[in-house]
């Protein structure tokens, strides 16, 4: 696979190391009401779509970014490919900073 | 022995021939050789046996497909087995011989199975190898895996280099036939990137295989003619001897190519073979067609062959495979190999033909709507039987019979995304359907187009419209007009009433097989195939899949695409292991990694060993020492009783800067670092999000905004990995920055009660390192031995007075020479990794074995570390119910309660009294050593509930040695528990 990084342009799929779902990104808060069953789901909780599967890449033999790749997991097409750092500022707008 | 089968013209050079064996005996060819071609020519039909019944077998084919002549190449370390005759090109002293025989190819001592070919019919192995059970592993297994497989090894080392490239291109063109050129022309000339691939040594597919003329040349002219202006173009790359053997995403593909196969071995350090990534933007697939046998009784003696491979030796090869040929076919293209070798003086007794209405062949006799319906000759044909529309039977003398079913196209590569083949009723053969991998394309015989007009015309259409694709104006190149035929057949698959009429040769799979597995109710294709073996094995079914489909569909009454249709996975054909790998072979797969002073520790006489891929010194034997044991208690006893340095560059090291360096560390560990002062160094442990412990390391701060982590050995790639996913995916809005320095400093711990005195003699004076002045966990940047920069951390691990320094690697060597001319006055010693551990198992610190990915924090006695006042990795579910019970799991220290007794690691405690079994199991040993400071083995592990159990006595039980060993509950901090020793 190819995977066109937002910085460095098309770049193998051997130069990644693979995650998985992006939803990671969203870790719940630690003081929140339900915060037990909320991390629970959240690390054990996975859908596994056949289609379009929003995904954690790594440029672990590259610039050591964290991509967010929106892939088609039957046909392994690829429609975006965003850098997690701005996918998580996104996140946290509504949250103040840590 | 003289080429008897040797006819006029051919594209072989006559000027230089070349000698070869087979089977121990020489023969020769010329340049333009296969194999097989020599082997034809010097009258050898005979190349193999089959694989179950050892039936003698010639070569069918004449490309990649064969599943017949399968032989072994060379000898020693380059040694390979089941490459095809067909395709292994000659060159002067080629050593080959057959397989799957013994003693020798005429006399196979293994064909005694094709008597019992009643028993060995599909599913044998299944239904016969069921009992007595006990008889498998001992008696059936051994005697399977002795029979099972084709051709060997000799074990040795592969002494070839093999390389792996990578290649971008516009258009890729698979398959150099009449489409691949024509589009190769016309993609070439409109000036894009083109790389035309071929399995062959020689481009031109069937237009160098037929007698055919395009215009007024022959097809091979229009080969050369085309090759010459494709070579000067510089923005096409021919590429033959180059298979293409899979089609992967996003228009990358996988192809070898043989550089110096051809060569008795490559010259000095040019590669055998090349695996080529090519990432192409849009690839067509010009792999033409493979004809289909037909199915008769005893259809597999030497000399039957397919009809197009005949004339490929005819017409390319200037070889028949006998002097007396018979042709059977279903179709009027067949009948051109007739013309072809009584063209050369080749007797054609008859074309048999299955259609009453055959047209006529000048020259010899056509027998319409005839049939053959049986073969004879031992080790090859000597007549067939022909039963004749009118009924009755006639034997005709031949030693070679060309035989055609039809075409069908090679869409392999089409499939290699999930592609599924359709079926086209007017040339009765699969064609390629939907689903193609992205960006390909089908052109020529492979589509369908089965005339060399079309294909011509076909190729140059496909590559226009691909480059327009990419926005590239191409125009279809001028393209002579090939006088070809349409198609014309009848579908004809087997003979009926046939007791053995053979559909995949290579497994041996006959029409009755076929019958038995839908008797048996494995109707569906891939049951089929599993059931029978259809299709398997190195030829993949190339020549048989659509054949015992065919047969499946009439027995069920379904149509063939009710019937389904296998698909095809990479690779095309075979892949060399050594391909593979490229360059990843022993070290190069598995590098060593070596720290700044290891040959000092090798001039030492360090006995080293692999930690990760580091090479690690893991004790220092000196003269006199006959067993490890005596080095490792030397050194820690000199290390405890005066110094001792250890290389602990190894350990990962991630320089952490940023305003927020301080709160992004106190999330990333378990125990808090938001206060740590600058100039302290703190133990810090990682949890994953789960709670479950994985890393420890320190941190130190030598500035308000930059910190130095350590991290294990094993561990470093993995926490670098996890702090950037923290630093970018949850702290998107700190203002930090991390980068791996592992390999930028050298570091040594130098521990033990002189270490002080030794480190004072290295630090440049300025700094005051005393123990007021620099305590236990301090750390700061000095200079040593006259202005080097240095860091140094007052940092234990052994549990004695001790520090690390760190040096700029380049220092490395030096810095450890000096640290030992230094310490000489205190009888310094250098210790390895086994003193290391030692020491650390008397101090009860845990590394690996015990942060071992299952214990949490409070299984590690740490539970009170994981800070609940803050937020950070693994906190929360830390708190989870189940790893907060109160007989979880505890790190204790155990010692035997007889001192005689030695402790291994990996053994289970059970109570002093009751049952041994997992119910009753209390624990388990995760580190155990000698401590020559204690005189006594110790150990550590995690016992349920063992903080309160401190004084009890269990048993270490090794019940498959049924061993127990009576143990006591001790602290694990067997030595100095007060850590006054650290403080000093």
């Amino acid at each position: 696979m190819i995977i066109d990084h937002p910085l460095l342009g098309p770049r193998d799929a051997q130069e990644f190391t693979y995650l998985g779902d992006a939803s990671l990104i969203n870790r719940p808060d630690w003081q929140c009401e339900n915060a037990l069953s909320e991390f629970h789901d959240y690390l054990y909780l996975r859908d596994n779509p056949a289609g379009e599967h929003r995904e954690l890449w790594y440029h672990e033999q590259g610039d050591r970014s964290w991509l967010v790749v929106t892939r088609n997991t039957v046909t392994h097409e690829i429609l975006s490919v965003e850098l997690a750092h701005d996918v998580a500022k996104a996140v946290t707008a509504g949250r103040s900073a840590k | 022995m003289t080429q008897v089968n040797r006819l006029n013209g051919g594209l072989i050079d006559r000027s230089t021939s070349l000698n070869f064996r087979f089977d121990g005996k020489t023969y020769s060819g010329f340049q333009g050789d296969t194999l097989a071609s020599a082997l034809l020519a010097n009258g050898v039909r005979l190349m193999g046996r089959s694989f179950k019944y050892h039936r003698p077998r010639g070569v069918l084919t004449a490309g990649s497909e064969e599943p017949n002549a399968l032989v072994e190449l060379r000898s020693g370390g380059r040694q390979e087995p089941n490459t095809r005759a067909t395709v292994a090109e000659l060159y002067d002293g080629l050593d080959a011989s057959s397989q799957n025989r013994w003693p020798s190819l005429e006399r196979d001592f293994m064909a005694i199975n094709d008597r019992f070919s009643n028993f060995l019919t599909a599913g044998f192995y299944y239904k016969t190898f069921m009992w007595p059970k006990a008889f498998w592993e001992k008696l059936y297994e051994p005697i399977i895996r002795k029979a099972a497989g084709l051709g060997s090894l000799t074990g040795e080392d592969d002494p070839d280099l093999y390389d792996k490239g990578f290649l971008h291109c516009d258009l890729l063109i698979i398959g150099s036939g009449p489409a691949g050129l024509a589009a190769a022309l016309t993609a070439g000339r409109a000036g894009a990137q083109v790389i035309l691939a071929e399995e062959d040594f020689e481009l031109g597919g069937r237009l160098i295989a037929e007698s055919c003329t395009l215009a007024e040349n022959s097809g091979a002219d229009w080969v050369m003619q085309t090759q010459a202006e494709l070579a000067g173009m510089s923005n096409v790359r021919l590429m033959p001897r180059t298979t293409v053997f899979g089609a992967y995403d996003h228009g990358i593909y996988g192809a070898v190519e043989r550089n110096t196969d051809h060569l008795a071995e490559p010259a000095p350090g040019k590669p055998r073979q090349t695996l080529w990534r090519i990432y192409s933007k849009r690839a067509l697939i010009a792999t033409g067609a493979i004809e289909r046998p037909i199915a008769f009784e005893n259809n597999d003696r030497p000399g039957i062959m397919l009809a197009g491979a005949v004339r490929a030796y005819v017409n390319r090869w200037a070889t028949t495979p006998a002097q007396s040929v018979v042709v059977f076919a279903n179709n009027d293209d067949t009948h051109q190999t007739a013309r072809d070798l009584m063209a050369q003086g080749v007797k054609v007794p008859a074309i048999i033909d299955t259609r009453p209405d055959a047209p006529d062949v000048e020259g010899t006799e056509v027998l319409k709507g005839a049939e053959i319906i049986n073969t004879s000759g031992r080790l090859g044909l000597s007549a067939v039987r022909v039963r004749v529309a009118k009924g009755y039977t006639r034997d005709l003398f031949c030693e070679a019979l060309a035989m055609s079913g039809g075409w069908n196209p090679n869409l392999g590569l089409t499939c290699h995304q999930r592609g599924r083949p359709v079926w086209n009723a007017d040339i009765h053969a699969f064609v390629p359907g939907e689903g193609l991998p992205v960006g390909q394309i089908v052109a020529g015989a492979a589509k369908g187009e089965l005339t060399t007009d079309a294909a011509l015309r076909g190729g140059a259409a496909a590559a226009v419209s691909a480059l327009a694709d990419l926005g590239i104006t191409a125009t279809p190149a001028d393209l002579p007009a090939a006088q070809d035929a349409p198609v014309s057949l009848s579908p004809f698959w087997h003979v009926k009433d046939a007791k053995r009429a053979w559909l995949d040769f290579q497994n041996d799979v006959t029409v009755k097989d076929v019958k038995l597995a839908h008797q048996e109710n494995f109707t569906s294709v891939e049951h089929l195939k599993r059931y029978t073996t259809l299709g398997m094995a190195t030829d993949q079914g190339k020549t048989s899949n659509v054949g015992a489909l065919a047969v499946m569909a009439e027995l069920t009454g379904k149509s063939i695409p009710e019937t389904g249709t296998t698909i095809f996975r990479p690779p095309y054909t075979p892949v060399a292991m050594g391909a593979l790998a490229g360059r990843a072979t022993g070290k190069d797969f598995h590098p060593t990694r070596l720290t700044p002073s290891h040959k000092w520790a090798e001039d030492q006489g360090a006995v080293f060993v692999e930690v990760g891929n580091w090479m690690r010194a893991q004790w220092f034997p000196r003269k006199g020492e006959t067993h490890w044991r005596q080095s490792v208690d030397r050194e820690v006893l000199q290390t405890r009783n005066s110094v001792g340095v250890c290389d602990v560059t190894t350990l990962g090291k991630i320089d952490v800067q940023g305003a927020d360096a301080a709160d992004f560390l106190n999330f990333v560990y378990a125990n808090g670092f938001a206060k740590l002062p600058v100039g302290k160094v703190r133990y810090g442990l990682m949890l994953r999000e789960d709670g479950v412990a994985y890393d420890d390391g320190t941190a130190a701060r030598f500035a308000e905004d930059h910190f130095v982590v350590t991290t294990t050995t094993a561990n470093a790639v993995l926490v670098y990995r996890n702090m950037e996913f923290v630093r970018q995916c949850l702290c998107p809005n700190m203002d930090v920055q991390l980068i791996s320095t592992t390999e930028a400093w050298a570091q040594y711990a130098v521990a033990g009660p002189n270490s002080r005195k030794l480190l004072q003699k290295i630090v440049d004076p300025e700094f005051d390192i005393s123990n007021e002045a620099f305590p236990f966990m301090a750390c700061g940047e000095v200079t040593v031995c006259g202005g080097l920069r240095a860091r140094l951390f007052r940092i234990s691990f052994s549990g004695e007075l001790a520090y690390e320094i760190a040096v700029p690697t380049r220092y490395g060597d030096a810095m450890m020479r000096a640290l030992m001319e230094a310490g000489e006055e205190f009888d310094v010693v250098p210790y390895g990794t086994e003193a290391l551990g030692v020491m650390r198992i008397e101090k009860g610190h845990a590394t690996g074995n015990e942060i071992n990915g299952t214990t949490t924090a409070l299984n590690l006695g740490l539970g009170r570390m994981v800070s609940d006042k803050k937020d950070c990795i693994g906190n929360v579910l830390s708190r989870r119910e189940g790893m907060n019970a109160p007989d979880v799991l505890a790190l204790v220290g155990l010692k035997p309660v007889d001192a005689k007794d030695t402790l291994l690691a990996g053994g289970h405690l059970m109570n002093k009294t009751g049952p041994v079994d997992v119910a009753n199991d209390q624990g388990y040993v995760t580190s155990a050593a000698y401590s020559p400071t204690l005189q006594s083995s110790i150990a550590l592990g995690f016992v349920k509930g063992g903080f309160d159990r401190n004084g009890e006595q269990l048993r270490l039980v090794n019940p498959l040695e049924d061993k127990e060993i009576l143990v006591e509950i001790v602290s694990a901090h067997f030595v100095d528990p007060e850590g006054e020793r650290l403080r000093a």
